[in-house]
């Protein structure tokens, strides 16, 4: 089962979709969402124009600082090499900054109620801190620790000191009084990962470049024409935007 | 004071796949239904971008708000629960439909074995087999009995699958044929038949074709889009009580659904329930809705959560063992599995649905002997083809570093290339593990938590290492080239992501003594109050629970117009 380059399958339209499916509308259960597409306008033919800038790369929570410092970062939790871009190109970065500045960054769908005590590790999280407090004071820490070891700021050191410095992060060589260090660094890689991968609607996995290079085809509608097949089906990935406006 | 509604029939607390069977089968016995929803009403409709993986997989979308409720947990009583502050171990589902909306459509019968578990393990081993503090006990009712009430829920949710060869006799066949075959799930059945072993396709309520039940609910077939488990079906294909059983109640005009209401407490007098007391989320205010007859049907915690704060039915004392509410609490031994890396071989792995796989269950219940084992009963091993999305899956060999150019090389490799062979454990229920009122923490009410006090034992660790070991025996028989085997349990650690599958707390039985409810779900000490749903298990079988969960329900709503329409006392 060698993988092909081929491009076996079409994205399945949701108005062929609809066609093949044998889906009743009407009785009891009209599909809603297949309901409203039979309203969906034609998609308007494809037309070159200039590339619109990205309104989204810009930030919503870090400083310039912190950024850089996070970009740095999660570039070496996901470098660029042969395989595609690295995290740095893909955007990830802006999608941590533009997390935290919304319902993840202020915990808000989480017990943040008292009394506070420290736990035992199978319990979870017990701090009072917020994500976005604990992004601060980690990226904080990260230059200092940094500045101490090679007097130089994370974003300046070279990759190789970077990766010393992340790894003294993640085995708590770095010892911290108000956060954990590994904990904030397994916070990092997490949402490097999610910035990677994520829905490019979040401002991370830029163009979809992240699911090209695992194979990943995105938000398809159907795969009832691959499922039985032998050969490893290769498709251009769908976002959720083709999604809103296919 | 609150507000007081004119009196109805029967009230329900909670609206999933317990509340929505009910409301449906008692507004076709005439009776007058109102359901109380604490979370938002939901349609096909809304999950137009359902194919989210960051919003609804890693950011809980559909799952309730931890900032108001959650649980709290110990591992013993020697230490402090603490709460439960972020989503890991499991999931817990509120708006309308509930879990089931956001469930895999795994749908399992339970074996003969699991309802005489006690006496069937005393006649085969003797009672030495049972440790002291393990409590297993019989449910009050038997696979045969169960059987009818099966056959009803499988045939509303329209259940895709083959006969299992190991399973308990069918009265029918299931009303779909099983799902499609992709070739990893024809390689797992090729590797055990290979080894003896008798998979079978997994029971699925992602339908395989077109199916129209006997209450006129149609609905279309599965496309293995890969978007089950923590997602809603925008195709209606997974069979959801919102696209199933609630219609049919509202067709009926005799049920009324109140979502926003969260109810508190259930009212009573002497040994009747009277009502319920619920506050309107949106406006904040306190209602009270009288009723003859009170259902709850919320999720397992808040079953018992209800009847504690509400000091109903006797608590349960773990330093005596006396008392039913909160016994019982069990779980699921899931992390005894193994993952197989196939370097020649790239498999369609993004594509799949939520109960497409295979299963086997030679070494589930007590289809195999025992005799020699340090545990009883057992796990289905399966291997599932859910649709592996990219954020949450990054398998690497054992070794391999887990981030940086290595890391990213090889999650890129193998996001395609590596297979599951998972075990569902079954979970023993023991003296020490139950569900009791937090004595610090509280909701957004004001009202104390529900505390989990549980961990795993010998029982699960040795059941664990045994699953491990047959699931890397499978991988090798499908050829494999790595096998990363996890026979290591640990403790219970309430932060990675487990199951969904709660058990307890309001537990079944043949007699008051050690049961809360009778086989009709129905409470010994409240005639009028039924509790349905996971709570009712007194133990948890190698298997998802939903099935057994309709079952009961069907059979309690059976009970329910027994009930209603006789004098009152106890059905049982």
């Amino acid at each position: 089962m060698a993988q092909t380059d081929e491009r076996q399958e079409q994205p399945v339209s949701r108005r062929k979709f609809l066609k093949n499916s044998g889906l009743v509308l009407g009785g009891l259960v009209v599909g809603g969402v297949a309901g409203s597409l039979l309203k969906t306008k034609a998609p308007p033919a494809p037309q070159a124009a200039p590339a619109a800038p990205d309104f989204n790369q810009a930030l919503m929570y870090f400083t310039p600082e912190q950024f850089r410092v996070v970009e740095a970062a999660t570039e070496r939790i996901f470098p660029e090499d042969e395989h595609g871009p690295g995290a740095k190109t893909l955007g990830a970065a802006y999608f941590i900054d533009h997390q935290l500045a919304g319902d993840w960054g202020f915990n808000s769908r989480e017990y943040m109620q008292g009394p506070f005590y420290p736990g035992e590790a199978t319990q979870g999280y017990q701090g009072r801190l917020k994500r976005r407090e604990i992004f601060d004071i980690g990226i904080q820490e990260m230059n200092n620790y940094s500045t101490a070891k090679h007097q130089k700021r994370f974003y300046e050191l070279e990759p190789n000191q970077q990766d010393g410095v992340l790894k003294a992060f993640e085995s708590d060589e770095v010892k911290l009084t108000t956060i954990s260090a590994s904990g904030f660094f397994k916070m990092l890689r997490a949402s490097t990962l999610e910035g990677v991968y994520a829905d490019p609607l979040y401002g991370g996995n830029k163009n979809m470049d992240g699911w090209r290079m695992k194979n990943y085809p995105g938000n398809q509608m159907a795969y009832t024409q691959v499922i039985e097949q032998d050969k490893f089906v290769k498709m251009d990935p769908v976002s959720l935007r083709d999604h809103q406006h296919g | 004071m609150a507000k007081k509604l004119p009196k109805v029939d029967v009230v329900i607390v909670g609206v999933g796949w317990g509340g929505g069977i009910i409301a449906q089968e008692l507004t076709k016995q005439g009776l007058t239904v109102v359901g109380l929803e604490r979370g938002k009403e939901r349609k096909t409709e809304d999950y137009f971008m359902v194919h989210d993986e960051l919003r609804y997989a890693l950011r809980y979308e559909l799952m309730q708000d931890l900032s108001k409720e959650t649980i709290t947990f110990r591992s013993n009583t020697r230490i402090r629960a603490l709460p439960m502050r972020q989503y890991g171990s499991f999931l817990i589902g509120t708006g309308l439909g509930g879990a089931g909306v956001h469930w895999n459509g795994q749908t399992f019968r339970f074996l003969p074995y699991d309802f005489q578990i006690r006496s069937k393990t005393i006649e085969r081993y003797g009672e030495k087999k049972i440790p002291d503090n393990m409590t297993i006990q019989d449910w009050g009712i038997t696979y045969d009995e169960m059987e009818p009430y099966y056959d009803r829920f499988e045939k509303l949710t329209g259940i895709s699958g083959e006969e299992n060869p190991l399973g308990g006799k069918r009265s029918s066949p299931y009303p779909t044929p099983p799902m499609k075959q992709t070739p990893a799930m024809k390689m797992f059945a090729d590797a055990a038949t290979k080894l003896k072993l008798h998979p079978y396709m997994m029971p699925s309520a992602n339908l395989s074709q077109q199916y129209t039940n006997e209450d006129g609910v149609s609905r279309a077939a599965c496309q293995y889009c890969g978007y089950c488990e923590r997602f809603g079906c925008e195709y209606g294909a997974k069979a959801d009580p919102v696209v199933t059983v609630i219609p049919v109640a509202k067709k009926s005009g005799k049920f009324e659904i109140r979502t926003h209401s969260h109810v508190r407490r259930i009212l009573h007098t002497g040994n009747k329930a009277t009502g319920v007391l619920y506050t309107d989320v949106t406006t904040g205010e306190e209602i009270e809705q009288p009723a003859d007859i009170v259902v709850l049907t919320s999720y397992v915690f808040n079953n018992a959560r209800l009847l504690l704060l509400s000091k109903l039915g006797r608590p349960y004392d773990p330093a005596t063992g006396k008392g039913v509410i909160g016994k019982n609490y069990a779980y699921q031994v899931i992390r005894g599995g193994a993952t197989g890396f196939f370097e020649e071989k790239e498999f369609n792995l993004y594509a799949g649905a939520g109960s497409l796989g295979m299963t086997l269950d030679d070494y589930n219940g007590d289809n195999f002997d025992h005799s020699d084992l340090k545990f009883i009963h057992g796990a289905s091993i399966s291997f599932s083809q859910t649709g592996q999305r990219p954020v949450a899956n990054n398998p690497v060999p054992k070794g391999t570093p887990n981030w940086g150019k290595d890391f990213k090389a090889a999650s890129i490799k193998y996001f395609n290339r590596a297979l599951g062979v998972g075990a569902q454990g079954s979970s023993m229920p023991f003296r020490q593990h139950f569900l009791d009122l937090d004595p610090t923490y509280r909701d957004a009410f004001g009202d104390p938590l529900i505390r989990i006090t549980f961990d795993f034992e010998e029982q699960d660790r040795q059941l664990a290492a045994f699953t491990a070991d047959k699931c890397g025996e499978i991988l090798k028989e499908m050829g494999a080239t790595q096998i990363d085997v996890r026979r290591e349990l640990g403790p219970y650690d309430i932060t990675p992501y487990q199951s969904t599958h709660n058990t307890g707390g309001v537990i079944m039985g043949a007699s008051p003594d050690i049961s809360a409810v009778n086989n009709y779900l129905q409470m010994w000490d409240v005639e009028n109050l039924f509790v349905i749903g996971a709570s009712a298990f007194p133990h948890n079988s190698g298997y998802n629970p939903t099935d057994t969960v309709g079952a009961l329900a069907y059979r309690a709503a059976e009970g329910i117009a027994k009930y209603a329409k006789g004098s009152g006392g106890l059905l049982v």
